[in-house]
Parts: structure tokens; sequence; C-alpha cells
């Protein structure tokens, strides 16, 4: 095989480097600075491979194009980000680096595999890369017992979910007869097989073990303890990558795999979208930990996601994927803060030890004031922008009661993003809070708050790449 | 009409970027924050006098028009403009601005840097929102000004604040997103969101019903009429005087505005089918409002109540939809504006010094503080509708707008007036006369600040009440084509005039 064909496949290759090269820098007895600094290089290194990256590779089983390239632009950057909040977290912790850092690249690489993939093998290759990185990082912190149970439950679950992966998958095997996502869909349609219960079996057990990876109702139970227990930014990689790399897999596997059951997998998702939407929203009302509250809340960004999936057409799926783009933003600059207040005897993570900061820390308060606004989709932050793409794209498929369950669940989402803004202004400071910023984090920080207020005013660059990427995909379909 | 500079988006960014400046001096230097924070808000007043000077009263189309490209992909625009409708809206946002800067010089001690930035912020998304000739950008400063306004009731309002906070902007989100399910079904419909372009294209009736009602979400709210006015007690209330005045003058202005600027332009088949159940939900505001205003006890809570009264009156006018009616809705926007503005900077400033706001806490302050007696009383007689203030030019013509529209709502809409009289004067016979209570023994008059500060909307009252020719000669026009589009009869300007001497005359006898 020519070397040169593997093009495709550079920002792969380079992050599987990247990893080992960090894994290797860990036995040297390096300055940990130096580690996270190659760790950022490369990851910077894989993203410039990453432009103009597009062909197919291994016999039409793997594809770098629009749609993925641009699912691994948001993997980068979250991989990125969680580098640069990472560090001081560990030195907290007093964790070891090397390993940590190594870990988040292979997930990052498992979520471009399943971006790519246009075989069910090597989605599942993909998936396990991802998982078994992500259930590992989960109980990072070995000594704390929060972060083991974590790590337990998430693996277990993670488990379970891909066992019914697997079931799906050997059931649309059974069925055509073929693993490849075209393939399966043209036999599908040729064979007239959209009212076979094994094909419709076969659907909704791949929705579901999807549904348990991005966290959607009624399979989020997971969800709350695994980011409540994990370090935080870990909670933050995982809140936006693995559940990125799914809605990937969901979009294209839906549209490629089961075009011919399109009324099928729509009012699933009807049900799961409003249903996630419902139980994330609720359920953050009551939390008095800030973690598990935006656990919840990402439990609702799901549900928000899942909206964009309904009407199935590339303007909806970029409404989608303008979405991730714009929360992975939104997210780690809210769990940016959040590890600004940790300290080596102050955890931080209740609600509670936010009052008073906008009198102690003004500067971190009005950052993070913008972030919950920007979660609850206030403009003129970015999450307005994001939501109302999403909702657009619904009313345009005349899901009119849908628009409304959804953006009525989003005045619910003010009130407890709103109530973290209430604590940090309107309440008296409890304790003495002291911040502990290095510039990783600042610079994790600006980047957040800048790309919010950017997107927010001047959204019409970010959208129409999420619209044109899209689009080389969706024609190759037609 | 066009200027060489973009005046409009000076008007709506001077206080944004000032606000955006501020955020960068240290909070140390409080004294400079305020001269630069007042600075800003008078500059911006100073902008928008050209605006005032060089608008063309003889036309209803848009002025001061600014476009530019913005989100080509969903067809929307940076397009800005103002007519007569929206003009002196602006004149008294950008007006309110330095009041607002001049009443906090002192009531407002923590956070002094952070309350200058919300402020400033409001004023300039305010001014955006009255400006906004696209529907999308329209909607991006009316929820952007929900941010800074709940933390100025939030952060530097009374006890129960945070609740008032909450509540107010729950609400008002809620009637928001409403009109953003609207706003997207009409641009899926008409495929943009250029007002004057929506102006031309008819809807279907039903889908007009659907729109208003949901647009009607959004606009109810904030007017507040009759149903969902809860709010705004709690928000006026617990406001500091900065806020108070905002929400009274400006906020509250919005729905009202929305109503003439979109709901009655873009469906108007709709809003004549929806008028009468709008006639009566303002019936009600007026009535029920004022009869609650007559059990409180809170001096603040009072004048809310007094405005869910008063805002019926403008909503009455508008959905009247004749020309005495919406002009005088207009003016009473205006009036309402400056009369409440005023009576709660003047609460602002006796509550400074009590820091009470119980009306029972008060008495005899007329021989105490006999200056400030004179400017409540102005404003007192002026929110009732005395004739040369002006109050009753705005009243006396909604209620013959009414009246010609359906006798029963002019006459009980001029019950209002009467329920009216009663609380205010009440009020003030409880507050201002009477024995001395002891807890106010020995206030000092109003200071020279404070005095300048209420003189203006003084000057206002008594300018808009002997000439209000002057004020309804800019919006004159522009109603009239608002209400050809309505379908019916245009107004003929010296028409109004004469009603409002003969209407005058006919009150002296």
């Amino acid at each position: 095989m020519d070397i040169y064909s593997l093009h495709p496949l550079m920002p792969e290759i380079v992050l599987a480097l990247l990893g080992l090269c960090i894994l290797m820098l860990e036995l040297t007895s390096m300055k940990k600075e130096y580690i996270a600094l190659t760790a950022m290089t490369g990851t910077l290194a894989a993203l410039y491979f990453l432009r103009g990256s597009s062909g197919v590779l291994f016999d039409g089983m793997y594809q770098a194009d629009g749609y993925s390239n641009y699912f691994k632009l948001i993997f980068f950057l979250n991989l990125f980000l969680s580098i640069l909040i990472s560090i001081k977290y560990l030195e907290v912790e007093k964790s070891s680096h090397g390993e940590f850092y190594a870990l988040m690249v292979f997930a990052t690489i498992g979520m471009m595999i399943m971006a790519s993939a246009e075989n069910m093998i090597v989605l599942y290759v993909g998936l396990e890369l991802m998982s078994l990185s992500t259930y590992v990082l989960a109980g990072f912190l070995r000594h704390d017992s929060r972060s083991t149970e974590s790590a337990v439950k998430y693996l277990l679950m993670g488990a379970f979910s891909t066992a019914i992966l697997l079931y799906g998958i050997a059931l649309s095997y059974g069925s055509t007869g073929t693993m490849d996502f075209q393939q399966i869909g043209l036999y599908i349609n040729s064979h007239n097989l959209s009212g076979n219960p094994v094909v419709l079996l076969s659907l909704v057990l791949i929705m579901v073990s999807f549904s348990f990876k991005v966290a959607a109702a009624p399979f989020h139970m997971w969800a709350p303890d695994v980011y409540e227990g994990a370090p935080t930014p870990v909670t933050a990689f995982m809140s936006i990558g693995p559940k990125a790399a799914g809605f990937a897999v969901l979009g294209k596997v839906l549209v490629m795999v089961f075009p011919s059951l399109r009324s099928d997998w729509t009012s699933i998702l009807i049900v799961i979208s409003v249903l996630t939407m419902l139980t994330g929203n609720v359920m953050a009302l009551v939390q008095t930990n800030i973690k598990r509250m935006l656990a919840y809340s990402s439990i609702a960004h799901a549900g928000y996601l899942l909206l964009g999936l309904i009407p199935g057409n590339y303007e909806s799926f970029a409404g989608m994927m303008n979405y991730l783009f714009i929360y992975l933003f939104m997210n780690v600059g809210a769990f940016a803060v959040i590890i600004s207040l940790r300290s080596a005897e102050f955890m931080g993570d209740e609600i509670r030890d936010y009052a008073g900061l906008a009198k102690t820390h003004p500067v971190m308060a009005s950052l993070m004031l913008v972030f919950m606004f920007a979660l609850a989709g206030i403009p003129p932050t970015a999450g307005f922008i994001g939501k109302f793409y999403i909702f657009s794209e619904l009313v345009k498929s005349n899901y009119i009661w849908l628009t409304i369950a959804g953006v009525m669940f989003s005045v619910v989402s003010a009130f407890y993003y709103l109530r973290v803004v209430m604590y940090m202004y309107m309440r008296p400071p409890e304790r003495e809070v002291v911040l502990e910023t290095t510039p990783p984090l600042n610079l994790a920080l600006f980047i957040a708050f800048t790309m919010i207020i950017l997107i927010g005013v001047l959204p019409q660059a970010f959208i129409s790449h999420a619209k044109n990427v899209f689009f080389t995909m969706y024609q190759s379909l037609l | 009409m066009r200027f060489d500079y973009p005046i409009l988006s000076i008007l709506i960014f001077l206080p944004v970027v000032s606000g955006i400046l501020l955020i960068f001096v240290s909070r140390r230097f409080e004294r400079a924050i305020k001269w630069f924070a007042l600075t800003a808000a008078t500059l911006t007043f100073l902008f928008s006098l050209p605006l005032f000077m060089n608008f063309d009263k003889g036309t209803s189309r848009m002025q001061f028009i600014e476009r530019h490209a913005w989100i080509d992909d969903w067809g929307t625009s940076y397009f800005l403009g103002v007519d007569g409708i929206s003009i002196l809206m602006v004149l008294l946002s950008t007006l309110t601005g330095i009041l607002c800067v001049s009443i906090s010089w002192y009531s407002v001690k923590d956070k002094v840097k952070e309350f200058y930035i919300a402020l400033l912020l409001v004023e300039g998304f305010m001014i955006g929102v009255f400006c906004s000739l696209d529907l999308f950008l329209f909607y991006i400063f009316w929820e952007a000004m929900l941010i800074p306004m709940y933390l100025i009731v939030g952060v530097w309002g009374g006890p129960n604040r945070i609740y008032a906070a909450i509540k107010f902007f729950i609400y008002t989100l809620v009637g928001s997103v409403l009109m953003l399910v609207g706003l997207i079904v009409l641009h899926h419909v008409a495929d943009t969101f250029d007002l004057l372009k929506l102006m031309n294209t008819q809807l279907p009736y039903n889908l007009q019903l659907i729109l208003f009602w949901a647009f009607f979400a959004a606009f109810a709210v904030k007017v507040p009429m009759f149903p969902v006015h809860t709010w705004l007690p709690d928000a006026h209330t617990e406001a500091p005087t900065a806020g108070s005045v905002l929400l009274a003058a400006i906020l509250i202005k919005m729905g009202a505005y929305g109503f003439l600027r979109f709901s009655l332009p873009l469906f108007p088949q709709a809003s004549v089918a929806m008028a009468p159940v709008m006639l009566v939900l303002s019936v009600i505001a007026i009535v029920y409002g004022g009869l609650i205003c007559l059990a409180q006890s809170d001096l603040k809570r009072l004048i809310a109540y007094s405005s869910v009264s008063h805002m019926g009156f403008v909503t009455l006018g508008i959905f009247a939809m004749n020309g005495y009616g919406v002009q005088g809705g207009l003016l009473q926007m205006i009036n309402h504006g400056v009369v409440t503005g005023g009576l709660f900077l003047s609460i602002g400033i006796v509550y400074e010094r009590t820091h009470t706001r119980q009306i029972a806490d008060y008495g005899g302050l007329a021989s105490v503080m006999p200056i400030f007696a004179a400017f409540f009383m102005v404003f007192t007689l002026a929110s009732i509708g005395l004739p040369g203030t002006n109050g009753f030019v705005g009243e006396f013509l909604v209620i013959l707008g009414g009246f010609s529209r359906n006798r029963l709502s002019g006459v009980l809409a001029a019950t209002g007036i009467i329920i009216g009289a009663i609380y205010m004067l009440w009020l003030y016979q409880r507050v201002f006369f009477t024995s001395v209570n002891e807890r106010i023994a020995g206030l000092k008059d109003v200071s020279l600040r404070e005095g300048l500060t209420l003189l203006p909307l003084l000057i206002l009252v008594i300018w808009i009440g002997v000439y209000p020719d002057f004020f309804l000669s800019f919006m004159g026009t522009s109603v009239n084509s608002l209400l050809a589009r309505l379908h019916q009869g245009p107004l003929d300007q010296s028409n109004v005039m004469n009603g409002v001497i003969s209407g005058a005359g006919a009150f002296v006898k």
C-alpha cells in the first residue's frame, strides 16, 4: 500500500504518535509543563493536517470528508481546551500528567474514527477506543472514592450500551449481509426491508446504544454520577467529546443506513428528545452541586441537539453541528471557572460556594455570567444563535409544537443557570474564596469567552461553514 | 433623511461601548466612573438631538436608514431606521439615560462600576429595540436587554429583589420565546426578517391570527396587560430608583411599541378581529389596576399598579384603531414615561433620606421639603390628567378614541381617571399633608443635582400639556399610514387639535 494514500488519515496518525510520545516523555523526568506543552503542540500539528484532508481509505471503510472533518475540528478544540484546563487541576490533585494527556489523545482518536467510519466494524473499533480511554480517565484520581465510583458506573453502563450496539449491528448484518453503511442502506431499500421487524429492532438497538453515549433520556442515569465524580477537566472533556462523536455517528447512521425507516426513527427521536429536555431541565433545577447541575444541563442540551436530527435534512444537521461547536465553548468556559475555584483545601463545586463571587472576584464572576447566559440561550451570546438555528430548521419542517416545547424548556433552563448568577451577584460572600488561575486556564477562558461573543454577534461565517462542510457529504449521498 | 454619519448606530453603540470600556476601569475610581457614565449618557442625548431636528414630519417612510449585511444565510441584516412612531421613544430613552445616571449618583454605593455598566448597556439595547427594522435584530436587542435589567433589579434592589428579578426575567422570557417561534414561522413563510418587506406581504388570515397571539405573548407581558401584569409590581417595587425609572419610562413601552410596530402592520386583519378582546383587557387593566392602587400601603407599589392602569390607556388607544386613539396611545406612552419616571425619581429622592417606602411612615412632608412637594404635586396632577398637564392630552385623546370605537370602553376608561384622582390625591394627602411624622422631621429639601434631574421632566409635563401639537406632529403622518393599512379612514391632523381644544374647553366649563 502506497504510504501517500494514507494522506486523509494524517491527523489520526499524528495524534497517535503524539499519544505515544507523551507516554515516553512521562518516563523521562521531564518537567510537567513541557508534557502539557507537547500535547498542545501536537494537537495543533494534527489540526494543521486536518485542513484539506479528504478521501476514502481501506476499501471505503473509512472516509474523511467535510462532515467528519467538522466533527474532528470539534474534537481537536475539545482536546486542546481540555488540556489547557487540566494543567492546574492535575497539579492541585498531585496527579501524573503523562498518562492523563495520553488517554485524552487516544480517546480523541477514537472519536475521530467514529466520525469517519463508513463501516460497522470501524465504528465499533472507534467507539471502544474512545470508551475505554474515558473509563480510565473518569477513574483517574485513584485515591478519590468518588472518582473510582464514577469510573465503575461509567464502565458498567458503557459495557451495556456497547453490548446493545453489537446486538444491533449483528441483527443488521444478519438481515443484509454487509457491514458497510451505504450497502446496508441500499439493501434495505432494494429488498423492501423497511417493515421488517428485525431491521426495525436493529435500528432501535443502535439508537438506544447511542442514546446512552450522548446521555439522552431515558438512558441518562449514569451521567450525573459520572460527571460529578470524575475529575473536573475530564467531565468537561466527556460532556462534549463523546457526545459530539455520538451525534456524528447517529447523524450518519440514520441517514445512510436507515433512510428507508425515516418515519420510524423520526418518531423515536421526537420521544427521546422531549424526554431528554424534560429530564435534564427539570432535574437540573434542584441540584446543589454545580458539576451535577451541569451534568443535567448537558443532558438537556443533548435534547436540543436531538431536535436538530429530527428534520433529517442537511440544514438541520448543520444546525446540530453548529450547536455542538457553540456548546463546546460554553461548556468548557463554565468548567474552566469551576476549576479556577478549586484549590488544595477547597473543592468549590457547590453552587453555594459561588456566593458573593462578584464582590471578591468580579472578572471571574462576569465570565461565569456570560457562560451561564450563553447556556441559557440569551442573545447576544452564541447560545442563542445555536438554538435559533436548530429551532428555525424545526419550524421549516413543520414541527411547530416541538419547537414550542423546545423554547419552553429553555425558559426552564434559564431558571437554574440564573441561580448561579444570583449566587454570584446577589448573595454576600459566605467564605473567603481564593482563586488560583494559571496562564493556560486564563487562555482557555479567554478563548471560550471570545468565541461566545464573536459567534453571538457575527455568526455568519460560522453558520455558512457548518452548512458548507455538510453540504459536501449530503450531495455525495444524493 | 440621511446623515453623513450613522446616527442611529452611534445612539445604540455609544452607551454600549462606553459600558464595555468601563469594564477595564478599576473599581476604585468611583468618581471617574460616575463622570464617565454621565458623559456617555449626555453625549448620547446630544447626539439624539439632531435626529429630532432633522426629522421630516411630512413622510411616514423610515428615516435615517442604515442597512448592512449581517447574517445572509438567515436573510437578516443590520437594518435601522426611525419613523414618527419610534422617534419620540428614542428621545425619551436618551433623556431617561441621563436622569438614571444622575439619580443614582449617591444612592448606589455597592458595586458602583457594575451598576453603571449595566445601566449603559440597558440604555443602548433599548434604543436598539426602537430603531431596529429587522425582526431578528429587534429580537436580539429585546432579549439582550434582559440581562443587565435582571442584574439591576436583582443586585441593587430592595429586600425582596432576588424574587422580583427572577420573576421579571422568567415572565418576560416566556413571552419572548413564544414571539421567537412566531418570528421563525413568519420568516419561514415570508423568507425575510425585513420589516418593510414583511409589511408588503399579505399573510393568510389564519396564520395572522396565530402570529398575532405569538407576538401578543411577548408584548402583553412587557406592557403589561391584565392577566400577565403580576411581575410588574414586584419588579418596580424592588428595583433601585434608576431601575424603576427605566422599567416605567422605557421598558414597558417596548410592549406597546411592539404592538404598533409589528402586530398592527404585519397582521392587520387579525388585529382588527382581535381588537375587541384587547379593548376588554385594556379596560380591565385600567379599572382593576386603579382599584388595587387604593389598597396599597407602599409608595412604589402604588405607583407600580398605577402603571398597569395607565398602560391600559395606552393599549386601549392603540386598539381603538382610530386616529385619536392611536395618537393618544402614543402620546400617553411618552406621558407615562415622563410622569411615572418623575414619580419614581421623586420617591427615590425621599427614599434615599428615609429608607422607607411605607406611606404610613410619611406625613407632613410638604412643610419639611416644600420644593420637593411642589415637584411631586405637578407629577401627581399630571398622573391624574389635569388639563394643562400632559396627562390630560393623552388620556383625553385615548378616551375620545375609545368612545368612538366603543362607548362602554370610553365610559369605563373615564372611570379609571376618577379612580386615578382618588388614589393619587389620597396618596398626596397622606404623604405631604396631615401632621409631620417624626420619622421625616428635619429632612433636607432637594439638592441642586436632584432638582436638575426632575426639572426636564417637569418641563415636559407642562410643554406637552400646553402645546401637544409639537409632539403630535411627529407621529401624525406615520399613524395615518398605519391606520390606512388597517383599512380605516385617514385622519386630519387639525382634527386632533380641535378635539383637544374643545375637550379642554368643556372640561374648564
